[in-house]
């Protein structure tokens, strides 16, 4: 049993990596480019290099929590596609607490800006836990479509009252900026910041709770068969809004972690597609944290050989869109797979 | 694809025998699902222009002879014969191209669509331009013959439910079907529709249709029947003219006295203590929900050492009692009382904490999680005893010793403890729940069709496991259309029909007969 289990992980892997490399070369043969040259500059860069591996790894801290945020709905049978949304209403609440309270000290300053973000996040998916609970709305639906929503409250602010008046800032669509006290501290003198902490530390105390709590095996009874748990006496209600509660909150935590942390802004549309990637990675990673972290970090390589692409070869950035669009589809399709039996 | 393929005539019978005067002749059908024979060497002939009624119990075997007759199951062994001649029938096309439809109790209508609409998809060689005109005016000059009027371009949703099931024979009758089959045709309609569709049966048998109505409701049979043959247990228990028999006749034919079960099991009775009732409803109501049945001022009460069996034609409110007694269900009106506490508020989580379990009739959708562990599904029906620190922390040694416990105590074989329960049969996977929920000790247990679909060995190991738990003091609900095990194992029998409780009997007093009565709601019982 393990072993063949390994093997279907390895082989996942595999698979990706393969896809995304036969991409890359492809992307690169239609630019007249090199594509073994090109590859090998990658590699050296992100893997030979302490600023390419730090950025890779800075570019995992939001698919880890937002991958976790799809992961745990999952336990208990919800497929939760608002990481996105959630992400920047997690975002929008810490620069609300920001612009509000902007003379705090550090110390009481980063505890609340996580509370914030969690709390942002957390409500803006209860409410589509809430509509599920009841029986009213399906949350699949309603996450998906409060993806669309959540920027554009982003968009209100930062165009609106929240615009910075700062010289040579209010060019753009974006907040203040973020005091001091209120910026993440980062780490190893790159961009690697306390989100990884918490990413880490959130994915060690999933595993815990699903593998060695009462509440981990009452969502797994909830997810595996809700007639049943209906009937030994599991309040699915709580369950389902708390669940999404705490998955959106830390979907809320990436977003927080990413306008504190890096662009000590919030602005107009600053997640690249977050969520969705979180989407991927979690159902690639077949929810198991310690998939998702290796998945994340092979997405986040894949992102930044993106970037890296755009500015050395030209090649635009929407061909990494494609090619996350291409792996969704192998991964949906991994029932299928020859030799992969369920 | 088989939807081109024409029934395949076999062999043509001699002339004489088509001259028998029989539209359809069954002959041996034999059919078998797992461990349980629904139809054993059935034989049946329907002649043109009567209405034959195929009278049983649930479970008895006539909508499985019904479905092998329309194509929908294929049978194991025995023949079909139609005019006499041999036919195969390996798909419901097959069978309307032979002139044969059905009504099922479900309707197969969409509601988006017209009836004529309807009507049209019956048929599989439409024109790419559908002449929907013509259709129409088939339903209507149809609709005007047998009373069977119905707006062909209204659309099948604002239509009442006797509306729909005129549109569902219609349907049968522009197809060309010769032999109508209706699966419990009244259970849909209200009283008053149901001497209307009687009429509509009349005027079509009068054209020479033949008609089969499925039943277990006595008195409609004596109302519209012309022949009756009564099933019992896979088999015909035998055909009857319906001018030549009454209705004693019929009930002791659905339910057999010639193989009473033994009584061992209640000869070591427990002293009959008569406590405080464990549970209680007091005139409980239900909302009406769906398609199911609402329970109307039901009362009724399970002792400690009694095995209260629920009698009753399936489908007459027994899941509605059961989701109201363990807390599924909130009463609309009366109160539930366990233990002697007023209840009617509780959830099924408390209920279940103070010591009531269930045994239901489909585990694997409603008692356990498929994928997990026979270990884990242990736990998660008792989770509060085995938490150790706050519930960071399963004492999984416990669960694995109790379970493993239970199944001795009980006397099952052991079963793997770290195995999925999906990989186990049946019979092992409603022993792992029976042993689960006895392992809590309840105070009550609520068994809902324990024994449906398994084998004799397995259905006598949940019998004695409700036994064991009677004398022990604990109290037992048990539903079950098997009258023969309700009988050996109950103390007090609660007839359900219609949502309503209309009888009790303690366990000496029972008469088959008279339960017979109560359950079909035939005429003599009242």
């Amino acid at each position: 049993m393990k072993h063949r289990e390994l093997k279907n992980t390895l082989l996942r892997h595999g698979i990706v990596l393969m896809i995304a490399l036969t991409a890359y070369a492809a992307g690169l043969l239609l630019a007249g480019k090199n594509p073994v040259a090109a590859f090998v500059d990658t590699v050296s860069f992100t893997f030979g290099t302490w600023y390419g591996f730090s950025e890779v790894c800075m570019r995992m801290i939001p698919l880890l929590l937002t991958a976790l945020a799809v992961a745990l709905p999952s336990t208990v049978g919800l497929i939760n596609v608002g990481g996105e949304g959630q992400l920047y209403m997690g975002a929008w609440l810490a620069t609300w607490g920001v612009i509000t309270f902007p003379n705090l000290p550090a110390g009481v300053f980063i505890p609340f800006l996580i509370l914030l973000g969690f709390v942002g996040g957390g409500a803006w998916a209860a409410l589509a836990g809430f509509f599920r609970a009841r029986g009213w709305i399906n949350e699949t639906i309603t996450t998906l479509l409060m993806n669309y929503i959540a920027p554009l409250i982003i968009g209100f602010f930062v165009y609106g009252s929240w615009r910075s008046r700062e010289p040579g800032a209010s060019a753009f669509p974006q907040s203040i900026a973020f005091p001091p006290a209120a910026r993440l501290p980062r780490f190893f003198n790159s961009r690697i910041h306390l989100g990884m902490v918490i990413a880490l530390i959130l994915l060690a105390v999933f595993w815990f709770i699903m593998e060695k709590t009462k509440w981990g095996l009452k969502m797994k009874a909830i997810g595996g068969n809700p007639e049943a748990a209906r009937r030994l006496g599991f309040e699915i209600g709580p369950y389902i809004v708390g669940v999404m509660f705490i998955a959106g909150g830390i979907a809320g935590l990436a977003g927080m972690a990413e306008v504190s942390a890096l662009y000590g802004r919030l602005r107009a549309g600053f997640s690249p597609g977050y969520g969705f990637m979180g989407f991927l990675i979690s159902w690639m990673a077949g929810g198991k944290p310690a998939t998702i972290v290796s998945m994340s970090f092979i997405l986040a390589f894949i992102f930044s050989a993106g970037s890296l692409l755009q500015i050395t070869q030209g090649v635009p950035f929407a061909a990494i869109n494609i090619l996350m669009a291409m792996m969704l589809f192998v991964v949906l399709a991994k029932p299928r797979l020859p030799g992969v039996k369920r | 694809m088989r939807v081109g393929q024409q029934p395949v005539i076999m062999k043509q019978k001699g002339l004489g025998t088509s001259g028998s005067g029989h539209v359809i002749s069954l002959r041996g059908i034999t059919k078998r699902f797992a461990h349980v024979v629904a139809n054993d060497g059935v034989d049946l002939d329907i002649r043109p222009g009567e209405v034959h009624a195929l009278l049983g119990e649930n479970g008895a075997g006539k909508s499985t002879l019904m479905k092998i007759l329309y194509g929908f199951y294929h049978m194991d062994s025995g023949s079909i014969l139609i005019d006499g001649t041999e036919v195969r029938i390996a798909s419901p096309l097959d069978a309307r191209a032979l002139g044969i439809g059905m009504v099922f109790q479900s309707f197969t209508l969409i509601p988006a669509m017209t009836v004529a609409e309807n009507v049209a998809m019956y048929f599989k060689d439409q024109p790419f331009a559908l002449n929907l005109k013509s259709i129409a005016g088939r339903v209507r000059e149809l609709g005007a013959t047998y009373h069977l009027m119905v707006d062909p371009s209204a659309s099948v949703r604002s239509l009442s439910v006797s509306d729909q099931q005129k549109v569902e024979i219609l349907k049968l009758l522009v197809g060309g079907a010769r032999v109508l089959i209706f699966d419990e045709a009244t259970s849909v309609l209200a009283q008053h529709e149901i001497s209307g569709f009687f009429e509509i049966l009349q005027r079509l048998k009068a054209d020479e249709y033949s008609i089969i109505f499925i039943t277990h409701k006595l008195a409609e049979v004596m109302t519209c029947a012309d022949r009756i043959t009564v099933m019992r247990k896979g088999k015909v228990a035998g055909t009857l003219m319906r001018a030549e028999t009454t209705e004693q006749n019929l009930v002791k034919l659905m339910f057999d006295e010639g193989l009473q079960p033994s009584n061992t099991a209640r000869s070591d009775q427990a002293t009959t203590a008569q406590h405080e009732p464990l549970m209680e409803l007091q005139g409980v109501s239900t909302r009406p929900k769906g398609i199911g049945i609402q329970l109307v001022d039901v009362s009724l009460h399970v002792n400690a050492g009694e095995i209260v069996g629920i009698a009753g034609v399936s489908g007459n409110g027994q899941r509605e009692l059961v989701d109201v007694v363990l807390g599924i269900a909130p009463p609309m009106q009366g109160k539930r009382l366990i233990l002697g506490e007023d209840a009617t508020a509780w959830n099924a989580g408390q209920i279940r904490e103070k010591g009531v379990g269930f045994v239901p009739d489909e585990p694997v959708r409603m008692a356990l999680v498929p994928w997990m562990t026979l270990c884990q599904n242990s736990a998660i029906g008792n989770l509060d005893a085995y938490v150790r620190a706050h519930g960071f922390s399963i004492d999984w040694l416990a669960v694995e010793k109790d379970i493993a416990a239970s199944f001795e105590a009980l006397g099952f074989e052991p079963l793997p403890l770290h195995m999925p329960v999906q990989r186990f049969s049946g019979g092992q996977i409603q022993r792992s729940v029976l042993a689960r929920e006895i392992g809590r000790k309840p105070r009550l247990l609520v068994a809902f069709y324990p024994t449906r679909g398994l084998d004799v060995r397995s259905a006598e190991a949940v019998g004695s496991v409700l036994t064991r738990l009677r004398n022990e003091g604990g109290g037992v609900l048990l539903v079950s259309e098997d009258l023969d095990e309700l009988v050996s194992l109950c103390d007090r029998l609660v007839v359900i029909r219609q949502g309503r409780i209309v009888g009790s009997v303690c366990h000496d007093a029972i008469d088959r007969h008279a339960i017979g009565y109560m359950m079909t709601g035939s005429e003599v019982s009242r």
